[in-house]
């Protein structure tokens, strides 16, 4: 049997929301700080699903989007990198769709089912912009959702699957746009969303021989709330059928979005539930679902639920898309950064094999005993900590100011100097103080020369583990 | 390992005025506290055997050779980021103990309101991955303050009113100063209410950025007596350069400095000073900021480690002319007032040693001071160049 056998989730901890000022809806949208982008969300997503999991037999890894930070350069291989997953795996993007992440889902159970991959983790990320205020820009927000496809203690499997591809122009964006264009309203809909979509899960249904009436739950992708309910009404779908889709808290993740209401369903799932799971963009899939026994044994992730509690609402909505373009400066010194690549994407420090003492950056010379290359590496990324010291820089020009500076210890032992993000610091020192507890969180430093330079920062403590 | 101990004298020193010299440059600051030093020593530039000259900034021994028209003499550019003025006297130092060369010179320079901007920005340097937080001095020590609050128990507000009585002694002692670049008193509200900087340091706990220069004739300490009769000897000095070991040892407190405590012991070994509060009578130290210059106090054995508070609350360290009691730090308005044009810091420091030794600091006289002491440091908390130099009259 294959299938899924565990998932993650992420959601950005900042949502807009009824006290933002500049928004002040009762919408509450989660939108990425200015330190996030689709391949770190994808990184946190990944990184909830994988805990606890086996990393050594993840034989392949898929970022699906239709934001992706760069358009020639791989963003998976980035992603698979911060994960700290082999480096003899099939790296993959898939973008351009909202159909995006229920493509890469296809592509990862088949490769599973062949026998070419024991595991693939499909990380689906998405950060779209719209016209500020306008309606498509009411109805998303910026989120990622991860699953772990394999053939042991499968929790999920897929029992039937219908596609449909169709060329249309309802919802595009071209090189250059940053915000999504569409076409007129009755056209994008009546052609589009309301035309496919059914078509993908009658084809489904009638394969299966199955009805309405035999499905436990309904999940499927919507452009806003409205249209959503009139797809379920159209689908024959009873309210209590319907998974809740999420407007107004996490509203639709665009290639992500399926995938994340997948996630919120099977936290809920029971054993022998049967899932319909349908997504839309450039054509529709649609698969049957079933939740196997192993449900009840699927380790806790953070998912969707505690994603959505672990919030805040933005004092004020921050700039993106045009205003983000690259900084002034200088590009990172690419091969400096590429001889620090395990140090800086996998965030790996040394234990020193002589006397214990965790160090980072790997150092050849231990700083206590002076032995020389005996050491094992230490994986830094997902060990918790707390901050030893730090400041906050007021005088440091640019978007993070002040400028919270740490010095975190793990709890593994080590230490290393981080920026804080996610922090609340008015009245100073507020989220930042000594012995606050933090934990790692992969960010954006900056763009300059057409270089993303990724790192890792500290942030105050989110998840309960 | 040998002692320096009264091997090499001072015979001559000159420093300039600090402050924005947008008049000068780099070289007419030379020329300034160079020939000051010519003059006090009774010498001319071509008796200079060799020279160690200390700058941060890109430079090789040319551009004092430049500045001064020495003629084809050995000179040695030296360079230990805030340390580096002390540094350079200490290689001169052994250059002269040993008797290769007989006369000296040790100049620092720097030339830093050229930037464009009023604070270190830092940058420069080789290209990098450019991961690490761009961490400004004042948030480098910043740390230290914060953690200091903490481990001691001291509330924001009464850690920032122990930092502010540093600022204001500091202000008070350069106003008397005529060569210092800020000569403007200012009260504990001030100080208290400034603007931050780097939490929890505000404007006066930081030290501004100034043009400067300073230089020393040294001689072996044997000869002096053909130059001067109120010469000044060396002591003792230390030199300790950290590798990071606060950063990698999770264990480092970032509440004092190991750098200074080695720098210093190295020095009180050589001086032969077993209790260093009732034995040296006046010292400069790096205040940079003056979370640092509390540290100072402890590393270096004046006040009881966690107890900088109390000394500080007693007026300990404040300056009382004509005087004997306490140990009077910084009585020129150290870097915060006289200023910090980094290659030429450690050198001023000892300018105002030199002029209290001999009497001659006027209304910032101390009474019959016989060993003072400067301390030097250049990096972060977690890595530092730490140095010290003793100095005394002779006998």
């Amino acid at each position: 049997m294959v299938g899924i056998t565990a998932y993650g989730a992420y959601i950005p901890r900042y949502r807009l929301g009824r006290e933002t000022a500049g928004w002040n809806m009762p919408i509450e949208k989660p939108v990425c700080n200015f330190d996030e982008d689709t391949i770190t969300m994808a990184v946190a997503a990944a990184m909830d699903c994988i805990r606890g999991e086996d990393r050594d037999t993840v034989d392949s890894l898929i970022f699906a989007t239709s934001t992706p930070p760069y358009i020639e350069k791989q963003n998976a291989a980035m992603v698979a990198a911060a994960v700290d997953l082999r480096r003899d795996i099939i790296t993959n993007d898939i973008t351009n769709s909202l159909r995006a992440g229920t493509l890469a889902l296809k592509t990862a159970l088949d490769s599973v089912s062949a026998g070419s991959a024991r595991q693939v983790i499909v990380a689906a990320s998405d950060a779209r912009t719209a016209e500020p205020g306008g309606e498509i820009d009411q109805a998303i927000g910026d989120g990622a959702g991860a699953l772990l496809i394999g053939s042991k203690d499968v929790i999920a499997t897929m029992t039937g699957f219908h596609t449909i591809s169709e060329e249309t122009q309802d919802y595009w964006r071209a090189e250059g746009d940053n915000y999504v264009r569409s076409w007129e309203d009755r056209f994008v809909f009546d052609t589009g969303y309301l035309n496919i979509m059914p078509e993908a899960v009658a084809g489904l249904l009638k394969k299966m021989n199955l009805t309405a009436k035999n499905v436990t739950r309904a999940v499927f992708y919507g452009p806003n709330q409205r249209r959503h309910q009139e797809m379920a009404r159209k689908l024959g779908f009873a309210p209590e059928q319907v998974q809740d889709p999420l407007f107004g808290k996490m509203n639709n993740t665009g290639a992500a979005y399926p995938i994340m209401l997948l996630i919120a369903a099977l936290e809920t799932a029971k054993a022998g539930d049967r899932i319909l799971f349908a997504s839309y963009g450039d054509g529709a899939d649609a698969y049957m679902i079933e939740v196997t026994e192993d449900i009840k044994k699927v380790k806790p992730k953070h998912g969707i639920k505690i994603n959505l509690e672990t919030k805040r609402i933005a004092k004020r909505r921050g700039v993106r898309g045009p205003e983000m373009k690259a900084q002034e400066g200088a590009p990172p010194s690419v091969s400096a950064r590429w001889r620090q690549r395990e140090a800086i994407d996998r965030l790996y420090g040394a234990k020193c094999l002589n006397c214990g003492l965790v160090q980072y950056p790997a150092q050849r010379v231990c700083s206590r005993c002076h032995s020389k290359d005996r050491w094992e590496t230490v994986r830094l990324s997902d060990k918790k900590g707390k901050i030893y010291t730090f400041s906050l820089d007021y005088l440091v020009p640019g978007l993070d100011r002040p400028l919270a500076i740490c010095i975190v210890d793990w709890e593994c032992g080590g230490r290393g100097l981080f920026t804080g993000t996610d922090r609340d610091v008015e009245p100073a020192p507020g989220d930042i103080h000594c012995e606050a507890p933090v934990e790692m969180t992969f960010r954006k430093l900056r763009s300059s020369g057409g270089v993303h330079n990724y790192y890792w920062k500290c942030m105050p403590r989110r998840y309960p583990f | 390992m040998q002692s320096i101990k009264d091997r090499v004298a001072i015979i001559g020193m000159g420093c300039c005025k600090f402050g924005e010299r947008w008049d000068s440059d780099v070289e007419d600051l030379l020329v300034e506290s160079c020939y000051e030093a010519f003059d006090d020593a009774g010498i001319e530039s071509k008796d200079i055997q060799a020279a160690w000259f200390g700058t941060t900034q890109q430079a090789t021994g040319q551009v004092l050779a430049h500045a001064i028209k020495t003629e084809y003499i050995p000179i040695t550019r030296v360079e230990n980021a805030c340390a580096t003025g002390t540094d350079a006297i200490i290689n001169a130092c052994n250059a002269v103990a040993a008797g290769i060369y007989d006369i000296v010179l040790v100049a620092g320079v720097e030339k830093l309101k050229d930037s464009g901007v009023g604070y270190l920005s830092g940058g420069g340097g080789a290209p990098t991955a450019q991961i690490s937080p761009a961490v400004p001095p004042p948030a480098q020590f910043a740390m230290a303050a914060n953690r200091y609050f903490y481990r001691y128990g001291l509330s924001f507000q009464e850690g920032k009113k122990i930092l502010g009585m540093i600022d204001v002694k500091n202000h008070r002692n350069g106003a008397l100063n005529p060569k210092a670049h800020f000569q403007r008193e200012i009260t504990l509200d001030q100080a208290l209410n400034a603007p931050m900087q780097a939490f929890p340091l505000g404007l006066y706990d930081c030290c501004g950025v100034s043009d400067g220069s300073a230089a020393m004739v040294i001689t072996r300490g044997d000869l002096a007596k053909n130059f001067r009769k109120d010469y000044i000897l060396i002591k003792g000095y230390g030199l300790s350069v950290g590798g990071q070991q606060g950063m990698l040892r999770d264990y480092y407190d970032f509440t004092h400095f190991d750098e200074t405590r080695h720098a210093g012991k190295m020095a009180y070994d050589m001086a032969g000073i077993t209790n260093p509060r009732d034995e040296v009578d006046l010292a400069e130290v790096h205040d940079c900021f003056s979370i640092t210059e509390l540290i100072i106090y402890e590393d270096m054995g004046w006040s009881k480690e966690g107890h900088a508070k109390d000394d500080i609350e007693s007026g300990f360290f404040e300056l009382k002319p004509g005087e004997t009691s306490g140990l009077p730090v910084n009585p020129d308005g150290g870097l915060k007032c006289f200023g910090h044009p980094i290659g030429a810091s450690g050198i001023r420091m000892v300018y105002e040693v030199y002029k209290q030794l001999q009497g001659k600091a006027g209304p910032r006289q101390i009474k019959n001071p016989r060993i003072g002491a400067t301390q030097n440091l250049g990096g972060r908390p977690g890595s530092f160049s730490g140095a010290v130099s003793l100095w005394g009259l002779p006998g």
